[in-house]
């Protein structure tokens, strides 16, 4: 319990204070229309003028929110600052889709309940105006302010139409039939299957929260939500006057005629701070893509994977954090996220890119890995480069004892940390904090192994030379294997190195048991903290929060950070 | 990534219009909105376009995921054959139901929206794509040859233990080492 509190328990309270504030908006703002000032249109629409405005409320709170999240270099900016302080709050910002996710459904939660609510204000109001008798309440609201169009009531000003028409010519109902469409689209286009398998037309289709914004913005321009003005209010006491409507404005009348008044938009307020902030985020974006970046050495590594070393002035990085990589030959407008795999004591930065898709491929082409003769410096093609951005790996030195699991490609970020690691020892003879490194590496074929096992082979032979053999111990899973490697596995079972991949320790066949793995890191280790951290699929990451959790006894607390893009 | 299947966006956004046609419809009947009868519509329009629209076709080009319990919907869509495999028929039919629902304030957004997606939908017909049931795939039982059925009664001849001592030095090497002589049979 108390290690998940310690995991979970800042993201908790996180969304129930945001929770607490919708409920807070919503129901204070309902309360605010219950108000005096709003009897008279009360009249006309009854509870649903509150239940359109409480909604609005919390719409403009969320609207404000959402656009923080995904201002990243913002983010990375806090995320150093905060760390000093406190290493959880600096993991909670790592959480920032997760939340901009919750609150893009909030929106849309709350979008919803406003449209149904506006449905039966505009259908109200219409009533209003079709019933023309002059004995009715609502028809001698709705006839107010037919004289100088200020001071009306009702926004529906005549009979002869109807709530269509209406929505379509009135600024609010433009505004909002406009930022509904695109909230729509924003939300079909970001399904985990679109996204997933198309992320440019996630991508793309999410720009229309430009058209949100704007549109949210200048959606209450019409001042078209009316009450009573002060003025009036104090001449025609609605709980007095309402009842002599008949009468209003003729001699003898205390009850002058109503005066009614829209409120000035007030959403400006709310989001242009965040807009602002947003837009100074892409400028940042677009400063930094215009660095120059040079490309010094490409190489291809068997498994469809391509490395590139690369230097930008003054460019830093700690260990695990990714770049965003854009290449403009291929496209100007797509920027992808790649785990640096080069230590910040080396003098260059580098990535491995997985050929999968049609970018990486055209990456691969550009860079003349399709060519047999080596590329010409001058001919590989320009390259930009936006952040490092940090994620949870920066925290690995921070614990005395680490494990780390890093599923198939997802081992990136690791071979980053394990050079950094293996630099800081060596270098001055640092006092490194982290005494011990548990290294899982699960992969389900052999080809993907090359590159990765030539950077442990170097630091196995390293190691066995400081004499420090056993600071790391990696294990290797191959989870999946062809009949005809089996067998060649059975023959060279009592070899010295692995046939795999050279390497003394033995790649192990399946998936780990990490019930056992977990006890024995737990009973080799008591009285620490163990950071396990994860670059890989969700079910494992699961699997592993669940032994983190049961594993998590009174001296030994196993905290879990997963790497997510 | 690979391209981009038009038909998989166009599937979610009609799933989606057609819930806000159905709530849409649900209020103007609940609320006894003038033109009502529009919203009867729209609920039974909507019922209609969530039915066909919750199977997910099977893409071309990489794993398809699919909705939960959607099975018994893919056999439902399946047994209209072309009228569902083809996405032209499903743009206009999109185009032609959404029609209705603009004649009343509460069903305006679900027919805009159904409109997007027909339109979607005959972008991926002008590339070709149709819709392909997703069926379990029955699992293949294949027949052992007929030597394996048999499991050796007898254990293979082996010489005396000490000359079955392993050469250590030399693994690669003794995994081809016979004990015994054989000879060819000749």
């Amino acid at each position: 319990m108390e290690n998940f509190a310690a995991n979970e328990g800042l993201s908790i309270f996180v969304i129930l204070v945001w929770l607490g504030i919708n409920a807070f908006l919503f129901v204070n703002f309902y309360i605010v229309f219950l108000d005096r000032r709003w009897f008279y249109t009360r009249v006309l629409l009854g509870q649903a003028l509150s239940w359109a405005r409480a909604p609005a409320a919390a719409l403009n709170f969320n609207c404000m929110l959402i656009l923080l999240p995904v201002c990243r270099n913002l983010l990375s900016f806090l995320r150093g600052t905060i760390q000093h302080c406190s290493r959880t709050a600096a993991r909670q910002l790592d959480r920032n889709l997760t939340f901009h996710k919750l609150v893009a459904y909030m929106i849309a939660f709350h979008t919803a309940v406003h449209i149904i609510a506006h449905l039966f204000n505009f259908e109200y109001f219409m009533d209003a105006q079709l019933n023309r008798n002059s004995s009715l309440l609502p028809f001698v609201l709705s006839e107010i302010g037919n004289g100088d169009n200020a001071s009306f009531l009702n926004p529906i000003r005549t009979n002869e139409t109807n709530p269509t028409i209406v929505m379509f010519t009135t600024i609010a109902g433009l505004t909002g039939v406009a930022i509904t469409l695109a909230l729509i689209l924003i939300i079909t286009s970001s399904m985990e299957v679109i996204r997933r398998s198309y992320f440019e037309v996630f991508w793309y289709t999410h720009h229309l929260f430009v058209i949100f914004f704007i549109g949210l913005v200048f959606h209450g321009y019409g001042r078209i939500v009316r009450g009573q003005t002060p003025a009036s209010l104090r001449a025609n006491n609605p709980e007095v006057c309402a009842d002599q409507f008949e009468d209003w404005g003729k001699n003898g009348s205390h009850c002058p005629v109503p005066e009614f008044a829209g409120n000035p938009p007030g959403t400006w307020k709310w989001v242009l701070a965040p807009m602002i902030l947003y837009v100074c985020e892409r400028i940042v974006r677009i400063y930094r893509s215009h660095q120059k970046v040079v490309i010094t050495k490409v190489v291809m590594h068997p498994s469809k994977t391509l490395e590139l070393q690369m230097k930008k002035k003054g460019f830093s990085m700690e260990v695990g954090q990714y770049v965003f990589i854009q290449c403009p030959s291929i496209s100007r407008l797509e920027w992808h996220p790649f785990t640096l795999t080069s230590a910040p004591e080396e003098d260059y930065f580098s990535a491995h890119i997985r050929i999968v898709g049609d970018w990486t491929q055209a990456l691969y082409e550009a860079c003349g890995g399709d060519k047999n003769e080596t590329q010409e410096a001058w001919k590989l093609p320009k390259i930009a480069i936006d952040g490092p951005f940090g994620t949870a790996s920066e925290d690995v030195f921070r614990y005395e004892v680490v494990m780390l699991v890093g599923a198939g490609i997802g081992v990136t970020p690791f071979a980053s940390i394990l050079k950094s690691v293996w630099y800081k020892h060596i270098q001055n003879n640092q006092e490194v904090f982290t005494k011990k490194i548990y290294f899982y590496w699960l992969c389900p074929e052999t080809q993907a192994f090359e590159w990765f096992a030539d950077l442990l082979q170097s630091l196995e032979g390293q190691m066995t030379e400081k004499g420090m053999a056993d600071f790391l111990s990696y294990n290797i899973y191959l989870t999946r294997w062809k009949e005809t490697e089996a067998a060649h596995f059975r023959v060279h079972h009592e070899a010295e190195n692995d046939p795999i991949t050279g390497l003394k320790q033995k790649t192990l066949y399946g998936k780990p048991n990490w019930d056992n793995e977990f006890t024995n890191i737990a009973s080799k280790h008591p009285g620490t903290k163990v950071g396990v951290f994860l670059c890989g699929p969700p079910a494992l990451g699961k699997s592993l929060e669940k032994q983190c959790l049961s594993h998590s006894e009174d001296d030994v607390k196993f905290i879990f950070n997963k790497e997510n893009f | 990534m690979g391209k981009i299947e038009w038909a998989m966006w166009a599937n979610e956004q009609a799933l989606a219009s057609g819930l806000i046609l159905l709530t849409g419809g649900i209020v103007g009947v609940a609320g006894q909105f003038r033109g009502w009868q529009f919203a009867a519509y729209a609920v039974a329009a909507g019922v209609f376009v969530c039915l066909l629209e919750y199977p997910r076709s099977k893409r071309s080009k990489g794993t398809s995921v699919e909705r939960t319990g959607q099975y018994c919907f893919t056999v439902c869509v399946k047994t209209f054959g072309p009228l569902t495999r083809n996405y032209y028929v499903r743009a206009f039919l999109h185009a032609a139901i959404c029609v209705p629902g603009g004649f009343m304030l509460a069903t305006v957004l679900g027919c805009v929206c159904l409109g997007i997606a027909s339109l979607i939908y005959l972008a991926a017909a002008i590339r070709g794509e149709h819709w392909e049931p997703i069926l379990p795939r029955k699992a293949e039982t294949r027949k052992p040859p007929e030597s394996i059925k048999k499991p050796p009664q007898n254990p293979p001849p082996r010489p005396p233990p000490e000359m079955r001592k392993k050469r250590v030095d030399d693994l690669e090497g003794a995994a081809y080492d016979n004990p015994i002589d054989v000879t060819a049979n000749e």
